[in-house]
C-alpha cells in the first residue's frame, strides 16, 4: 500500500531524514519508534505534504500513485490520515462544521456523492461515540479549550468519520491517561484494523503497543530505519533503550 | 457638506482617499441625523455602501437618549474609497454598539471612523472590526473615545482585529482615547496578522482546498463582528453578504 524508497527530507537547511526506505501492506500495522530527533515527525510531515518539509530525493507512493506530486488535501483525499502529535486549534470554527466539509471535500475529489446533513450527523454520533467522546464537544470549536488529551481523541474520532485507507498516527498516545489511551487503542483497532488498510504508529513507548498490536517494529535513528522486527523489538527496546540497539545495528 | 475638504491633517481623515473624495464632495450631503428617544432602541444595517462615481461616504450623527440603545452593522467593501463614520453620543445608561468588516481587496481604501462620546454616567460602549484585506487593499478603524468628566461608571470596549491576504495589503487601526472621569472601564485591543499557516496545513491534512480552508477561517474570523445582532435572519443576512464578498477576495 505504502512504498517509500531511499527518502531524503530536509526541513530549512538541515537534513532530517537521510534515505529511509519502508514498506507496509494492505492489513499490516507498523510501528516506527526512535529517540528524540531521529526524524519520526518529519517522516508523518513530508508524507503529509506539510509546507518547509521537502522532499529532495526519493519516492513516496501509495498503492502505486506517486505521493509527493499531490498537494496535501490531494493526499487526504487519496486515502492518508495523518493524525497530529500537536493538534491545531482553530477558532470559530465547529467541529462538525470541518468535519463535514472536509469529508465531502474528499469526496467530491473521488467522484462519490456528498452526505447531507443528517447522513454526516449519524456517522459522526456513531465514531464519537465509539471514542467515547461527547457529542458537545463536536459542537465547539476545533480543539478550542481541549485538554490535550482531548485532542488526541477528537484526532481518532476525525479519523472515524474520514476513513482512510492509511493512517500515520505521530505519537497519537502522548497526553492520554490510561483509560483514555485504552479507549484510543481500542478506536485504533476497530477503525483501521482491516484487511484494505494500513497504519504507520509512531510512538515513544510500549503502552500504545500493548492494544495496538504491530506486525512489525523499526527504529528510526538518524533519518535513517536501522533495525526491523516483530512485537518483542519494542519489548527489547523499553528494557534496553534505544542506544544500545541503534548501535549494535 | 459645506465644508472645506478635508486634508490629511485632519486626524480622522488621515488614511482617506482625498483624491476620490473630491470628486463627489460638493454632491455630500451633511450627516444624517439620528436620535433615539429615551428607554428606546434602534438598530441599523448597512450591507451595501450608497456609492457615487465609485465613492461611498456614510456618515451619521447619533444621540441616544437615556437607557436606550443604538446598534449598527456594517460592511464596508463596494467602493474605490469607502468611508463609515458615525458619531455617537451617549445619554445616561445607554448602550452604543457597532460591529462591522471592512472587506478590501483591489486598490480599495475603506474605512471606519467613529466617535463614541460617552456625555453622561453609566453608558456602555462596545466595538467590534474585523478587516480582511487583499492585493494592495487598504482598510483603516479610526475609533476615539471621550469620556466627560462626570461620566463615571462609563464601560467602552473596542476590538479591531485585521487579516492581511497579500503582502501588499494595509491596514490601519487607531483607538484614541480622551478620558476625563476616574471611575470608567475602557478595554481597546488591536492586532494585525496573516491566516494561521498551521491551521491551513491542519485542514488540508483532513481534505479541505485551500480555497475553502480559507473560506472557513476568514468567515469564523468576521463572525465577531456580527455575533451582537440581535436578529437570527438579520444575521445570516448580513453573514451570507459577507461571505459573498469573501469568496471574491480569494
Amino acid at each position: 500500500m505504502l512504498k517509500i524508497e531511499n527518502l531524503h527530507a530536509t526541513v530549512g537547511d538541515t537534513e532530517i531524514l537521510k534515505g529511509l526506505s519502508l514498506e507496509l501492506k494492505a492489513g499490516e500495522i507498523h510501528a516506527i519508534m526512535g529517540p528524540n530527533g531521529a526524524g519520526k515527525s518529519t517522516l508523518a510531515y513530508a508524507l503529509g505534504g506539510r509546507p518547509g518539509y521537502e522532499v529532495t530525493e526519493g519516492s513516496a507512493s501509495l498503492d502505486g500513485q506517486d505521493l509527493l506530486a499531490l498537494d496535501p488535501h490531494e493526499r487526504a483525499a487519496a486515502g492518508i490520515f495523518l493524525g497530529f502529535q500537536y493538534p491545531v486549534e482553530i477558532p470559530g470554527v465547529s467541529n462538525l462544521q470541518f468535519l463535514r466539509e472536509s469529508l465531502n471535500a474528499q469526496r467530491k475529489a473521488r467522484g462519490e456523492e456528498a452526505l447531507n446533513g443528517a447522513e454526516f450527523i449519524k456517522l459522526a454520533k456513531e465514531k464519537a461515540a465509539l471514542l467515547k467522546m461527547d457529542m458537545d464537544m463536536l459542537k465547539r470549536a476545533v480543539n478550542v479549550g481541549f485538554s490535550g488529551g482531548e485532542k488526541k481523541r477528537n484526532e481518532m474520532v476525525q479519523m472515524g468519520i474520514l476513513d482512510p485507507k492509511l493512517a500515520i498516527l505521530d505519537e497519537t498516545d502522548s497526553g492520554l491517561d490510561i483509560d483514555a489511551l485504552r479507549t484510543v487503542g481500542a478506536g485504533i483497532n476497530s477503525i483501521m484494523r482491516k484487511p484494505d488498510k494500513a497504519v504507520l504508529l509512531i510512538t515513544h513507548y510500549q503502552r500504545l503497543l500493548e492494544l495496538v498490536e504491530p506486525d512489525f517494529v523499526h527504529v528510526l535513528a538518524d533519518g535513517r530505519i536501522v533495525k526491523t522486527g516483530g512485537p518483542e523489538l519494542a519489548l527489547q527496546l523499553e528494557n534496553e533503550g534505544y542506544e544500545a540497539i541503534a548501535e549494535a545495528a | 457638506m459645506n465644508a472645506p475638504l478635508p486634508t490629511r491633517r485632519d486626524e480622522s481623515w488621515r488614511y482617506a482617499d482625498l483624491k476620490a473624495l473630491e470628486t463627489v464632495w460638493s454632491k455630500l450631503a451633511g450627516p444624517e441625523k439620528i436620535d433615539v428617544p429615551a428607554g428606546e432602541t434602534v438598530s441599523r444595517q448597512i450591507a451595501e455602501l450608497p456609492v457615487v462615481d465609485g465613492v461611498g461616504v456614510v456618515d451619521l450623527d447619533v444621540t441616544i437618549g437615556d437607557n436606550a440603545s443604538f446598534k449598527i452593522h456594517l460592511l464596508a467593501h463596494n467602493a474605490d474609497y469607502g468611508r463609515i463614520q458615525v458619531k455617537a453620543t451617549l445619554g445616561n445608561g445607554s448602550h452604543f454598539e457597532l460591529g462591522g468588516a471592512i472587506l478590501g481587496s483591489g486598490q480599495q481604501t475603506l474605512e471606519i471612523v467613529t466617535e463614541t462620546i460617552h456625555a453622561e454616567p453609566n453608558a456602555t460602549s462596545n466595538q467590534v472590526v474585523r478587516s480582511v484585506l487583499a492585493d494592495k487593499a487598504t482598510g483603516s478603524f479610526l475609533g476615539k473615545i471621550n469620556v466627560a468628566r462626570h461620566a463615571q461608571k462609563t464601560d467602552a470596549a473596542q476590538s479591531v482585529k485585521a487579516m492581511l491576504l497579500d503582502r501588499g495589503a494595509t491596514a490601519n487601526a487607531k483607538p484614541e482615547l480622551e478620558i476625563f472621569a476616574d471611575d470608567v472601564k475602557c478595554a481597546h485591543g488591536a492586532t494585525v496578522g496573516e491566516l494561521d499557516k498551521q491551521a491551513l496545513f491542519y485542514m488540508a491534512s483532513r481534505g479541505l482546498d485551500p480555497a475553502t480552508a480559507q473560506k472557513l477561517m476568514l468567515q469564523a474570523f468576521i463572525a465577531d463582528a456580527f455575533v451582537s445582532v440581535g436578529d437570527d435572519a438579520e444575521r445570516e443576512a448580513i453573514e451570507g453578504k459577507a461571505l459573498e464578498v469573501l469568496e471574491g477576495l480569494s
